[in-house]
Formats: C-alpha cells, sequence, structure tokens
C-alpha cells in the first residue's frame, strides 16, 4: 500500500493506482474528458490536472496517467488548479460550443463566457475513439494523423478502412463531438444502424432539411 | 588492416600513426561543413588539390578538409596550421596566393581578416577578437580533424580516454569523475549528467538499456550539434562508448535529423570504422564488453526532440510526448531502461577525461565547463561560439559577436530556441547558466542565440515564435496544440490593431495556464515567448495596443509609408512597388497611395537616399 495526502486527508491505496482513481475513490471529483476506465490513461485534455508536492515547489501533473507514490501531497482543487481548469474549459466552449458534455463542464465550473474567437469544431481530438477502436475492438481502423494544428482523427486516406467492423463503438464513447449523421454519404458511413429501420431522416432529399444529428439519433436509440 | 583489435593491438595502432605522421609538415586546413560547403568551401578544395599537385607539393604541403571551425560568417575560409594564419572569404583564384604564401613563410597580407574596414590584416587566428573572446574546448577540436579519417581523431589523443578508463576497469569511479566535473546536460534542461548515468548504472537489468543522443536539433536558427557531428564525429562516438562503460548500457543510438545530411554521412562513416576497429560491437579491445550503436533518422518533427516524444520515435512510433513518470531511466525504449544526453553532452565527456575531472570543473562560473551558442541575428559576426559558463552575454555580443550589424543599436536577444525568451539589453551582463537565464525569463536551450535590434519589433517576435510553435506542436495534449494557437491569434491582432486592452490580459493569462497545465517541456515552454517579451517589453505590447502604433516599423497593420522631401524622383521605388502604388513625375518627389500599399517595405529597402520614412 502507498501512503499519500490528498486535500489534507491521509489515505492509503494499492500500488499502481493513479492519483485519479484514489481521489475518485475517497470522494473528491475531478472532471475528466478524455479518461474512460476501460482504456489506457491518455493526459491529453488536462481536464483532471492536480497540484502535487509541497510548498514552494508544486506543481501541476495530469492526475489520470500519474502513480501514487508514496509522501505525495495531493490538491485537487487548489486556486492553481481551478485557475488551470477554468481556462481549458473556457479554450474547450472557444472550439466547440454546442457540445452538452462541454456546456456541462463549464455550467458545473462557472465558466460562464468565452473570450476567443468562436469556433465551431466537431472534434477536441481526445483520442477516446482511437483508443476503444485499438485497445477494446482490436481494430485500429481509426487513429491520429498529422501535428499541431493539423492534427486531426481519421481512417487511413479518408476511406473506410478494411479493418473497420462498424461497431460503433467510436461514435458510443465520443465524449463531446456530435458527429452528423454520415448516412447519405455510405462509404463513409461508421454506423449504419438507422438502414434497417425507416425513420423519416433515410430519404436522401429530406437528410440535409432535417439537420439530423448523430446524437441523439432515433434510430440510433431504438436500436439500443 | 586487422580488425576487432585487441587493447595492446589497438594502442600500437594510436602509437604508429603517430609516427608516421610527422606534426609540423605546413597544412592547409579547409573548413567544409554543411555552412562552408554552402558558401563554396568545396571549390577551394578542389582549387588547392590542382595547386599542391600543378607544384608537386604532396610531399611538403598537406591539405586537410575539416568540419566547421565556427566563424560562419568568414566562409568560405582557409586556415594555414600550425601558425594559425587566417584567410577570410577566400575565392578559388586566392589559393595559390596562399600557397605561395605558405611555401614563403610569410602570410598573404592582402588576403587578411580585417576587423574594421581601415584596421590593420589580423594574421592569426586566435588575435581575431571573434576567436580571442572565446574558450574553445570543443570547436578547436574540428580544426585538427578530418572527419572522415579515424588516424586523424587518433593522432589527437582521440578514444585515449576511453581506453585507459576500460583498462583501469572501473564504472562507478567514471560516474564519479563526470560528477566531480559537474557537467548538466547540454540540450537544455540542465539535469545534471552524472546523476542520470548513475540512475541507469543503478538500474538491475543486465546489459539491456539504451544509452541515445539527441541529434534531432530543431531550433531555428541553431547549429551547434551538426557542427560537432559533422566535424569530429568520432568524440561523440568515444563520449557514448565511456557512457556504456560507466552505465552498462550495450545499446546505443544516435536520433538524428534527416535535414542534417552530411553530420549522417560523416557519422556513418565514422560509425562503421570504430567497428571495422574493434571498438564497437562484440568484446570491445578484448576487454570483455558488448556495445553497438545505430542510428534513427527524425523525420522533422521539432517534438522530436524531446526525450519521451524521441523514445517514441524511435520505436516507429507516432512521435509524441507522454508524462513521466515514468522516466525514461526506469522504463524508455521498448520499456528498457534508456538514458538521453545531447550531442553536446556526450562530446564533453572525452573532454573531461582528457583535462581531468577537477579542471574541468574550475572551468566557468556557477555552471562548469563550456558551451556552445550559435550567435545569428542582427550582428556583425555570425557563427558558432563557445565560452565558458557564467561569461557575461554583453561580451558574447559586442566582443566576440562585434556588435550590431546595422545603425541600429541592439535591444535584445533572444536565447533558447523557439521555446526560449528574450532578454533586454539592459540585462546584458547576466552570466550565461541555466539558473541565471531562467530567472530572466527566458532558458539556455540548446544554445540558440538570435541578436535583434531596434528594427525588429517584439510581437512580430513573438508571432513568429508562436506561429513556429503552433505548427510544431505535437498536438496530443489539448492545453498545447489549442493554447499555441490562440497564442498566435491574440498576438496576430495585436499586431494588426484590432486588439484591445482585453486581448492582453487573456494572453497572459492563457501563457501563465499553459507553462503550469501542458504535459511535456515543449508546452510548459511555449510560452516563454510571450512571458519573457511581456515582462521586459510590456511597454511595446502597450502601444500596440492603445496608440495603434508599432515603435519598429515592423507591423504591418499599424504602419504607414511616406516619402520625405530627401527624395530626388530617380524613380526607383516606383520600380520596385509591387503594388504600383508609388507615383511621381522624373526629378520631382514621388507620392505613396496608402491605399493601394501593402507595407511590404520593398521601397524602403531600395532607397538610397533615406527617403522614405515609416511611421
Amino acid at each position: 500500500m502507498v501512503k499519500l495526502t490528498i486535500n489534507g486527508l491521509d489515505v492509503s491505496v494499492e500500488r499502481g493506482t493513479t492519483i485519479l482513481e484514489a481521489a475518485r475513490f475517497f470522494g473528491f471529483p475531478i472532471p475528466t474528458l478524455c479518461h474512460h476506465e476501460g482504456l489506457s490513461p491518455y493526459g491529453a485534455c488536462r481536464l483532471c490536472v492536480v497540484e502535487i508536492g509541497k510548498e514552494p515547489r508544486t506543481r501541476l501533473v495530469s492526475s489520470c496517467t500519474y502513480p501514487v507514490e508514496d509522501g505525495l501531497v495531493v490538491r485537487t482543487s487548489s486556486k492553481r488548479v481551478v485557475r488551470a481548469r477554468r481556462m481549458m474549459i473556457e479554450l474547450l466552449l472557444g472550439s466547440c460550443p454546442q457540445s452538452k458534455v462541454i456546456q456541462d463542464l463549464a455550467s458545473a465550473h462557472h465558466v460562464s463566457q468565452q473570450r476567443f474567437r468562436q469556433e465551431h469544431d466537431d472534434c477536441i481530438l481526445c483520442g477516446l475513439c482511437v483508443r476503444i477502436c485499438k485497445e477494446q475492438m482490436m481494430a485500429g481502423a481509426v487513429g491520429f494523423r498529422g501535428r499541431g494544428e493539423e492534427r486531426s482523427v481519421g481512417a487511413p486516406f479518408d476511406s473506410q478502412s478494411d479493418a473497420c467492423r462498424l461497431c460503433g463503438a467510436c461514435m458510443y464513447i465520443c465524449p463531446a463531438c456530435q458527429l452528423r449523421c454520415t448516412f447519405n454519404q455510405p462509404e463513409k458511413a461508421i454506423c449504419g444502424g438507422c438502414a434497417n429501420l425507416s425513420p423519416p431522416c433515410i430519404e436522401k432529399e429530406k437528410f440535409d432539411d432535417m439537420m439530423c444529428y448523430m446524437s441523439p439519433c432515433v434510430a440510433c436509440e431504438i436500436k439500443k | 588492416m586487422k580488425e576487432n583489435l585487441s587493447l595492446q593491438e589497438f594502442n600500437s595502432l594510436r602509437k604508429q600513426v603517430k609516427d608516421v605522421y610527422p606534426p609540423d609538415v605546413p597544412t592547409v586546413v579547409i573548413p567544409a561543413g554543411t555552412c562552408g560547403r554552402a558558401s563554396g568551401a568545396l571549390n577551394l578544395v578542389r582549387a588547392a588539390e590542382h595547386e599542391i599537385l600543378r607544384r608537386r607539393l604532396q610531399e611538403t604541403v598537406r591539405l586537410k578538409v575539416t568540419g566547421c571551425h565556427g566563424f560562419c560568417q568568414m566562409e568560405p575560409s582557409v586556415l594555414i596550421s600550425p601558425e594559425g594564419t587566417f584567410y577570410p572569404k577566400v575565392k578559388p583564384a586566392d589559393i595559390p596566393t596562399i600557397i605561395e604564401a605558405l611555401l614563403a613563410g610569410r602570410p598573404a597580407a592582402e588576403l587578411l581578416y580585417h576587423d574594421s574596414p581601415d584596421g590593420a590584416g589580423i594574421e592569426k587566428q586566435n588575435d581575431i577578437p571573434f576567436y580571442r573572446g572565446q574558450k574553445r574546448l570543443l570547436l578547436s577540436r574540428n580544426e585538427n580533424i578530418d572527419p572522415l579519417d579515424l588516424y586523424d581523431y587518433l593522432r589527437a589523443d582521440g578514444y585515449a580516454s576511453f581506453v585507459s578508463l576500460v583498462s583501469r576497469g572501473d564504472p562507478r569511479a567514471v560516474i564519479e569523475a563526470v560528477k566531480t566535473a559537474g557537467l548538466k546536460g547540454r540540450g537544455g534542461a540542465g539535469f545534471p549528467t552524472g546523476t542520470k548515468w548513475e540512475l541507469l548504472a543503478a538500474r538491475k537489468n543486465g546489459s539491456d538499456k539504451y544509452i541515445v543522443c539527441n541529434a534531432d536539433e530543431g531550433d531555428p536558427g541553431a547549429y551547434m550539434d551538426r557542427s560537432l557531428l559533422e566535424g569530429n564525429p568520432h568524440s561523440i562516438i568515444e563520449g557514448m562508448l565511456i557512457g556504456a562503460f560507466a552505465t552498462g548500457a550495450d545499446r546505443g543510438v544516435v536520433y538524428v535529423r534527416t535535414e542534417y545530411p552530411l553530420a549522417i554521412r560523416h557519422l556513418d562513416n565514422a560509425v562503421r570504422q570504430a567497428r571495422e576497429t574493434g571498438l564497437l560491437g562484440k568484446n570491445i579491445l578484448g576487454s570483455g564488453m558488448n556495445f553497438d550503436i545505430s542510428m534513427v533518422k527524425g523525420a522533422g518533427a521539432f517534438v522530436c526532440g524531446e526525450e519521451t516524444a524521441l523514445m517514441r520515435s524511435i520505436e516507429g512510433r507516432m512521435g509524441e510526448p507522454r508524462q513521466r513518470p515514468p522516466f525514461p531511466v526506469q522504463s524508455g525504449i521498448n520499456g528498457k531502461p534508456t538514458l538521453i544526453n545531447n550531442v553536446e553532452t556526450w562530446a564533453n565527456i572525452p573532454v573531461i577525461f582528457e583535462m581531468g575531472p577537477k579542471a574541468y570543473a574550475a572551468i566557468g562560473i556557477a555552471n562548469t565547463g563550456t558551451k556552445i551558442f550559435s550567435l545569428v541575428g542582427k550582428i556583425k559576426n555570425t557563427g558558432l561560439v563557445e565560452v565558458p559558463m557564467g561569461a557575461p552575454i554583453r561580451d558574447i555580443v559586442y566582443e566576440i559577436g562585434g556588435g550590431a550589424s546595422g545603425a541600429a543599436a541592439i535591444k535584445a536577444v533572444q536565447t533558447g530556441g523557439p521555446s526560449g525568451g528574450c532578454i533586454p539589453a539592459r540585462l546584458f551582463d547576466l552570466p550565461i547558466g541555466y539558473e541565471s537565464l531562467s530567472r530572466a525569463g527566458s532558458i539556455m536551450g540548446s544554445g540558440g542565440m538570435i541578436v535583434m535590434d531596434e528594427n525588429t519589433c517584439m510581437i512580430d517576435i513573438a508571432r513568429y515564435f508562436m506561429n513556429f510553435l503552433k505548427g510544431e506542436s505535437c498536438g496530443k495534449c489539448f492545453s498545447c496544440r489549442k493554447g499555441t494557437q490562440r497564442m498566435y491569434e491574440l498576438l496576430d491582432d495585436i499586431s494588426a490593431g484590432k486588439a484591445t486592452p482585453g486581448h492582453l490580459d487573456l494572453l497572459e493569462e492563457l501563457a501563465l495556464v499553459l507553462k503550469d497545465v501542458a504535459m511535456c517541456g515543449l508546452g510548459q515552454t511555449a510560452s516563454n515567448p510571450v512571458l519573457s517579451t511581456l515582462k521586459h517589453f510590456r511597454d511595446e505590447y502597450i502601444e500596440h495596443i492603445d496608440n495603434k502604433r508599432c515603435p519598429a516599423g515592423v507591423c504591418k497593420g499599424l504602419i504607414s509609408f511616406t516619402i520625405n522631401e530627401r527624395c530626388t524622383g530617380c524613380g526607383v521605388c516606383r520600380k520596385a512597388c509591387p503594388e504600383e502604388a508609388i507615383t511621381g513625375e522624373k526629378k520631382k518627389p514621388h507620392v505613396i497611395d496608402l491605399e493601394r500599399c501593402s507595407r511590404c517595405g520593398s521601397c524602403r529597402s531600395v532607397c538610397k537616399f533615406d527617403a522614405i520614412d515609416v511611421r
């Protein structure tokens, strides 16, 4: 067992546990976007940052990737953490304002405005879809491409990968983006569940008018 | 040559190569690193070969082609050794004169270096101000060594340190010596090298460990590592051999960027020679030690200079960092303990053992040893300069660098590459060191030093580096990817005159958070260009935002060009203007149509009468 202090509380947890798991176990909430229990930790969204170390030599680390150490002092909502977290949420709102998950996060952390130039991205590149496809579905049909501002998630050469089994796991796990249903482009479609039903949007002429979004898709919901 | 020599055989080889090579034969040394070649050094080599053959001097004059000596501004140059006569900017047609003077035992006075236009010619290289102020522990070695010739390195007592350490057989003492020398990582972060080695040596993993030479030098305007690899590749191999001996690792990797073809060629050749001689491979020199070096070429991502990204790239995966711990020494390449040092760190190792760790530790103030900087920008003498730690920036800029290249005074230097910071001229007494630079809001980095004068806008500089960083961020962690994009956007607004005071607050807040929250070293230092310019040049930001004015006359959105009464109506600017915005009759003052003007500055650069004002 490893002994550490979380928000002043002395606790002991099993070796190999991450700070995030330990903190959540003892009831300290830490927001996350790119973390999922069944997948390897990734540390990309930086929402789960916590402050570790003793004053004045403290630093912020992502709690989802940091294994607990003996004598570690952790603060999950110090001033510094809150400031960083709120800035991250503000950046997220600036890129993906339409996502309900991000709106809820902003509301929970009292972020009421965002001061950047408004963008409308679909994806925050959290990598959950890439990881679930590889680690749980053993397919590896989607991956990251490019770097910096060019980085994106997709299948090789933008066409459906042979490794893809249309399982829909990527759609299921996506926390933030609300991918447009792509049924009217069947060569790119990933889910395809609605093809077995007859929702009103299935006719191609009506599709564009209805502005149907994947989540919540009536057909998909019925299939569940 | 017999392969896989034993220790005795290798020692006798070292003696042999010295015996058959009288040291004081007059030698024409032509530095032909990448910089030299770009300015035509190979033409000099051909001219010198031709001249030596024509005069049948093969027995009396030696020709040596080496790596870069550091004074890149004066390339292509020729050095006559052992006298040390230096000829700058030599043309192939000058070679006969130089050789004639060499035979006559005098310098060719008309070709010598002049520090100022009316000054007397300076004969000896070491009397030139650029070289005089330096302490060239590493770079001076490039002058005597043909990088393609193992024997040349052996003649310069190469591999002597390694041989004596191996025959003593005490790895522990090697680590202690490196610690005594006080060597810190030259890649930028400044972690004590001895401690790093100790951590790797302590890992109980047999010899299943990696040591890596990080030669992914991606900072714009920095080329220290390139010149070491090109000019003295065997010293890197010797450094890694000593490291392998001390830590018990049996696999070495050099991660070098593909953009350095000459360095790759020289290193590849050196590794092959070392392998043939038995310095690499199994049972090295009969000592029972196994070690070999392989080379991995980087594909051009700046972030792969970060150690965790570098390891992923070596494994053949996408180069992106991960959070530490686990540190490379715990779990590195393929999960094996790994030690990563920069090229310059490795090159320092043989030097430490040659001069003795205590003597090495005596060099420098606060930190030990020397550091190579690549001095570029608005400065008279550009090139590689090697100074002892603790030398004030003032000495580097004004004495070695010779001060500003133009009429405008020097305003600041930018150290540490894109993620470094700017240090204003009023802080030039600051000694060079890891801690002192970091206190001033910059970093040592790998050693880039860009000099800026009063015609440089600090917002424009910050914007330039942020543009670089937003393209080179790996994009994995949201804070760095989006943070650099947003900082660029804010800086772009400021330089375009579209900013409000809120921009400045937001920029500062974002920069401070990014420093805190990013995953890797690149992200954590990515806000340095913004934070350091904000710290030292806040008034410039305020001038841009409140008065919509760019004091340096750089930011296109905030300046306008006008023609003053000095205009003679020569019409040169009218022809140069790409927008056809300049009109006027011959011999009468011209006028710029501000509606059409795109603020490119072409007119100003061609005007001979200083008749174009920027506001």
